[in-house]
This record gives C-alpha cells, sequence and structure tokens, in this order.
C-alpha cells in the first residue's frame, strides 16, 4: 500500500517535472541547432549587419538587424493602437457598464481571443491592406502600419481582461475613500484607481507585447515581408518569426541558412523569455503589495 | 455645472468610446467573414475534393485533417496537462521545485508558436524519425497547448473544497484513493472545459504545422498516423497568399475562414455549455 502511493507520487512528481523539461529542451535544442551557424557567420555580422541574403551566391549575407527593427516597429505600432483603447475598454467595463453590459462583454472578447491568427491575417489582406492603400495612395496595403493595425487586435483581449481584473482587485476602501472626501468618480479612477492598478496593468500590456512580438501568420500574411531595413510605417517589414516562416519551408536540413534559421528562432525565444519574465515579476510584485 | 463634472463627463465618455470601438471592431471581423463566406458553404464545399488546382471543390481533406490532428493534440495534451495540474495541487510542497514548475508553465505559454515549430522539426521529424507527419504536427500542437491544459486543470481542483480531501483522509484513504473518488470526480468536468478550450485555439494555429507534416494539396485523407495531411489554417493562408489566382479562389478563402472559425466557435461554446451545466450539478 505505502509502496504504491509512493509510485503514484512520483510518477506525478516526474509529470510535473516533464514541463520544466520541455522549457529547457526547447531552449537547449535551439542553442545545438544554432552553434554549427556560427562557423561560417561571424557574431558581428550576424548581430550588428542589417543585411539578411542567405541566397547570395558569391557571399551570403546573414545580418538580423532589420528583422529586429522590424520586429520592434510593428510591436511599438500595435502597443501605441492596442494600450489606450485596452485600458479604456478595461476601465469602462469594471467601471461604467451594468452587470448586464459585463456579462455579454465577456464572452464577446473572448471570441475575438478565440479567432485563429490566421483568420485576422487573412482579414489584413483583403480589408486593411486596401483601405491603407486608398488613405495613403499606396500600390498595395501590406506594410508595417498594417501588421501594427493586426497585432493591435490581436492584443486586446489580453490587455483588456488582465487590465479589467487589476483594476477590479483593487480594494473597494481605497475608492470610497477618495469618493468621500468628494472627488468625482472620473477623478477616483484617474488618480485613485487605476495607479493602485498600475503594475497589474503593465504586466496586461507586456503580456500582449509578447505576444505581438512572437506572432507568426499575421505578420506574414499582411505586412509584405520584404527583407529590408524598413524607414517608415508605410514599408514592407520582414519580421523574426516570418523569416523563420517563410525560409525554413525552402531550405535544406543541415546547412549553415537552416542552422541561421534556428539562431533566428534563439535570439526571437531569449526576447519573448525576457519579456514574460519581467511581466511576470512585476505582476508578483503587485501581488505582494495588494495583499 | 462645475468644471470637474465636465471633465469626468468628457473622460467617461472618452471609455464609451473606447469600448464602442472595441466591440465594432470585432463585430465587424464576424460581419465580414460571415458576410462573404456564408454563400460558398455547401454540402458540396464541405464533403468534397479540391478540384481543377484548387480553384473549384470543397475543403474536406482540411476539415479531416484538422480534426485528426486536433484528436492527436488532445491524446498528448489531456493526460499531461491533468497529471501536471494533479502533482501542482494535490502533492506538490511549497519549494524550489514546485516554483520552477510555475515558472515554466508561465514561460511555456509565451514561447512563440513558430518556436514550437522549429522544436518540433528538429525532436519530432528528425530525431525521433516521425518524420513530416500528422504525428508530428499534433505533438507539436500538444506541447503548445500543455501549459493552458495545465492552468485550466489547476483551476479546475482548486474549486474542489478541502473538506472532501479532509473527508476521505479522516475514513483512512490514502491520498491517492482521496484524490480518485473525492477530487476528480469533481473536478475533471472543469478540467475538460479548459482543456478544450485549449484544443480550439491549437485547432486554429498554423505555424507550429507548417514544417512538421501540413501539406500544399493532397486530394485524398490521410491514411495513418506517418501521412502527410492537409489542414483548415493552412489552407486558408495558400488560399489566400501562395495559389496562383488568388482573386479567383478569394470566395473558397471566405469559405474556409468561416468554416475555420464556426469550428473554434463551436469547441468554445461546448466548453462554456459544459461548464454551465457542471455550475448547475453542483448546486444540486
Amino acid at each position: 500500500m505505502r509502496f504504491k502511493e509512493k509510485v503514484i507520487h512520483s510518477f506525478f512528481f516526474l509529470n510535473g517535472v516533464l514541463v520544466v523539461i520541455i522549457l529547457l529542451g526547447i531552449f537547449a535544442l535551439l542553442v545545438f541547432t544554432s552553434i554549427p551557424a556560427f562557423k561560417e557567420i561571424r557574431l558581428s555580422q550576424f548581430f550588428f549587419s542589417g543585411i539578411w541574403n542567405p541566397d547570395a551566391y558569391v557571399k551570403p549575407a546573414y545580418g538580423i538587424v532589420s528583422m529586429l527593427v522590424s520586429t520592434f516597429l510593428i510591436t511599438f505600432g500595435s502597443l501605441v493602437i492596442a494600450i489606450p483603447l485596452g485600458i479604456g475598454t478595461a476601465a469602462y467595463l469594471s467601471d461604467l457598464a451594468s452587470p448586464r453590459v459585463r456579462e455579454i462583454a465577456k464572452p464577446i472578447v473572448e471570441i475575438l481571443a478565440g479567432i485563429p491568427s490566421v483568420v485576422i491575417g487573412f482579414l489584413g489582406i483583403v480589408v486593411v491592406g486596401p483601405v491603407i492603400a486608398k488613405i495613403f495612395g499606396l500600390h498595395n496595403g501590406l506594410n508595417a502600419l498594417n501588421g501594427s493595425v493586426l497585432l493591435a487586435i490581436m492584443a486586446l483581449p489580453t490587455i483588456i481582461s488582465l487590465s479589467e481584473d487589476a483594476l477590479k482587485s483593487v480594494p473597494k476602501s481605497f475608492e470610497q475613500a477618495s469618493l468621500a472626501l468628494g472627488a468625482t468618480h472620473w477623478q477616483t479612477l484617474i488618480k485613485v484607481k487605476i495607479p493602485a492598478a498600475f503594475s497589474g496593468i503593465i504586466a496586461a500590456c507586456m503580456l500582449g507585447m509578447g505576444r505581438a512580438v512572437g506572432e507568426t501568420m499575421t505578420v506574414l500574411m499582411a505586412t509584405g515581408c520584404a527583407p529590408a531595413m524598413p524607414q517608415s510605417f508605410l514599408d514592407s517589414v520582414r519580421t523574426f518569426s516570418s523569416t523563420i516562416a517563410i525560409e525554413l519551408g525552402e531550405v535544406p536540413y543541415n546547412t549553415t541558412h537552416y542552422y541561421a534559421l534556428f539562431a533566428v528562432g534563439l535570439v526571437l525565444f531569449i526576447i519573448t523569455f525576457m519579456i514574460n519574465m519581467a511581466s511576470d515579476i512585476i505582476l508578483h510584485q503587485y501581488r505582494k503589495v495588494t495583499k | 455645472m462645475n468644471i470637474k463634472y465636465i471633465k469626468a463627463n468628457l473622460g467617461f465618455g472618452l471609455l464609451r468610446l473606447c469600448a464602442l470601438i472595441v466591440g465594432v471592431i470585432i463585430f465587424a471581423i464576424l460581419y465580414d467573414i460571415a458576410s462573404k463566406g456564408v454563400g460558398k458553404i455547401t454540402w458540396e464545399f464541405l464533403f468534397s475534393m479540391p478540384k481543377n488546382g484548387m480553384t473549384e471543390g470543397g475543403i474536406f481533406p482540411a476539415i479531416i485533417g484538422t480534426i485528426f490532428v486536433t484528436a492527436i493534440t488532445a491524446l498528448l495534451a489531456i493526460p499531461l496537462g491533468m497529471g501536471c495540474a494533479i502533482y501542482l495541487n494535490e502533492y506538490a510542497n511549497d519549494n524550489i521545485i514546485t516554483r520552477l514548475i510555475r515558472m515554466s508553465i508561465r514561460n511555456l505559454s509565451g514561447v512563440p508558436s513558430i518556436v514550437y515549430g522549429l522544436f518540433g522539426v528538429v525532436l519530432f521529424v528528425q530525431a525521433m524519425r516521425l518524420g513530416t507527419s500528422v504525428i508530428s504536427s499534433g505533438f507539436t500542437l500538444g506541447l503548445m497547448t500543455l501549459p493552458w491544459t495545465v492552468t485550466a486543470s489547476e483551476e479546475a481542483l482548486k474549486n474542489v473544497p478541502n473538506s472532501y480531501r479532509q473527508g476521505a483522509l479522516a475514513l483512512g484513504a490514502t491520498k491517492w484513493q482521496a484524490i480518485r473518488t473525492n477530487v476528480l470526480p469533481y473536478a475533471v468536468g472543469g478540467m475538460l472545459t479548459g482543456t478544450i478550450l485549449g484544443l480550439a485555439r491549437a485547432a486554429g494555429e498554423t505555424a507550429p504545422i507548417l514544417f512538421t507534416g501540413v501539406a500544399f494539396y493532397l486530394p485524398f485523407l490521410p491514411k495513418s498516423l506517418s501521412s502527410q495531411f492537409m489542414a483548415l489554417p493552412y489552407h486558408l493562408y495558400i488560399m489566400s497568399t501562395q495559389h496562383h489566382s488568388i482573386n479567383q479562389v478569394r470566395p473558397i478563402a471566405y469559405g474556409t475562414a468561416l468554416v475555420l472559425v464556426v469550428l473554434v466557435f463551436v469547441m468554445n461554446l461546448f466548453a462554456v455549455i459544459l461548464r454551465y451545466r457542471l455550475r448547475k450539478f453542483k448546486r444540486d
């Protein structure tokens, strides 16, 4: 009996530890598959050159700077759109909406979260693209702006629901104290509730940012994917994720180009890992404070 | 009227506007896909093979492929996810290993889907020699779904009152007997609900399957675990970007998008109904 219990315990323990192994495994596989790439590519070229041209016949170039700039350009654009909209909606849901509206709004936001990224990317091509092309008089609307709009839409559910949670977990007494002192509901929201929920809101925005940095399909479909340094939001861009998605299907296994794509994946993994860790730490601190 | 009330009204108006914009975006997305896709939905579209270089015919193999690969995803993600949740909620003490496990789960859920794709290529396609196949894709998606299933399952376990466990233990049951007879029966519905939501997301993913087994065009259904397959999200991707006559196949792309959205929506609805019925059951 004792023995059987011990076996069951160890079984579940191993099952739990498996998750850690998977995370370490992903990291280790990316590292080991990236290393051979640097037999032929100089590290300085990889990290500081803006030219990515692995197919060049004479002198292939593997620089990731243009991808880094592209990725952060559209991420920045998406956050500029999504953060005010998301926080505004969260504040509306937590402070203004009637319980009935809130009941309806929650599943609707969940529906948005559930729409597959490839569908959002498709709408980027058929709806958002032509609109952008018309407004700015461009030949086509597949550019960084389009990607930013789509990523903003995809980041909205995360930002809305987590910010709403943060606003809701502000103790009622804060609000009551502020109102008792003669502040309006608006002043209470801006000067008391949002500052009190601030780290929760920041964590929500960072999680949304992590999603945007790693998102593949929408960016692949709607940004045009020209492998060059973008000059403005109306330029076509090519992010880390879309470079991998475009090229990995075409390269033979175990070539320098193949290994280089894993190195790109490793960079992407490390960036999203750091963003997630940061939001995790902020959220943790914030929980401690409110407790 | 005081200036601070004018400010308040303006501010609240702005918040209403934000919510309205978000609502309009969601409505516009659903309306566009539904209105332009619905005309394409016929029995023939749903249950026949693509024809003439995919300019005509249906999407039957893509539907079957998506269901097939999601089933394999479930096979991997459900037991592992539930097991991990049982460990975390029932067995684990608050020590460094437990914290490490929790940290890993949170980080895994933030790993970009394309990185799971790279992992799948090296581990399943190459190292385990499964090739580009429906099983490689299913396993890759399964790993991606795992953190969501763990989180959802743990939430369900937390909802079981502690007195249930203590009651069983007080009567002399062992830990596992208490879990099996007094915890799992009450938690399993909630666990399934969360898992279905995770699977719905997996069904709509494209990046992890791009290099692990999905095929551009196959005029037949996947025969075994080692065959390649067509899938709805990838089909939508090629129909809107890679096809040789993109404008001609646009209606097919809209039809595919609608089928995909409805599939994901139905899975979500199923999970919500399950949750609702379980809640009622608990109250009785």
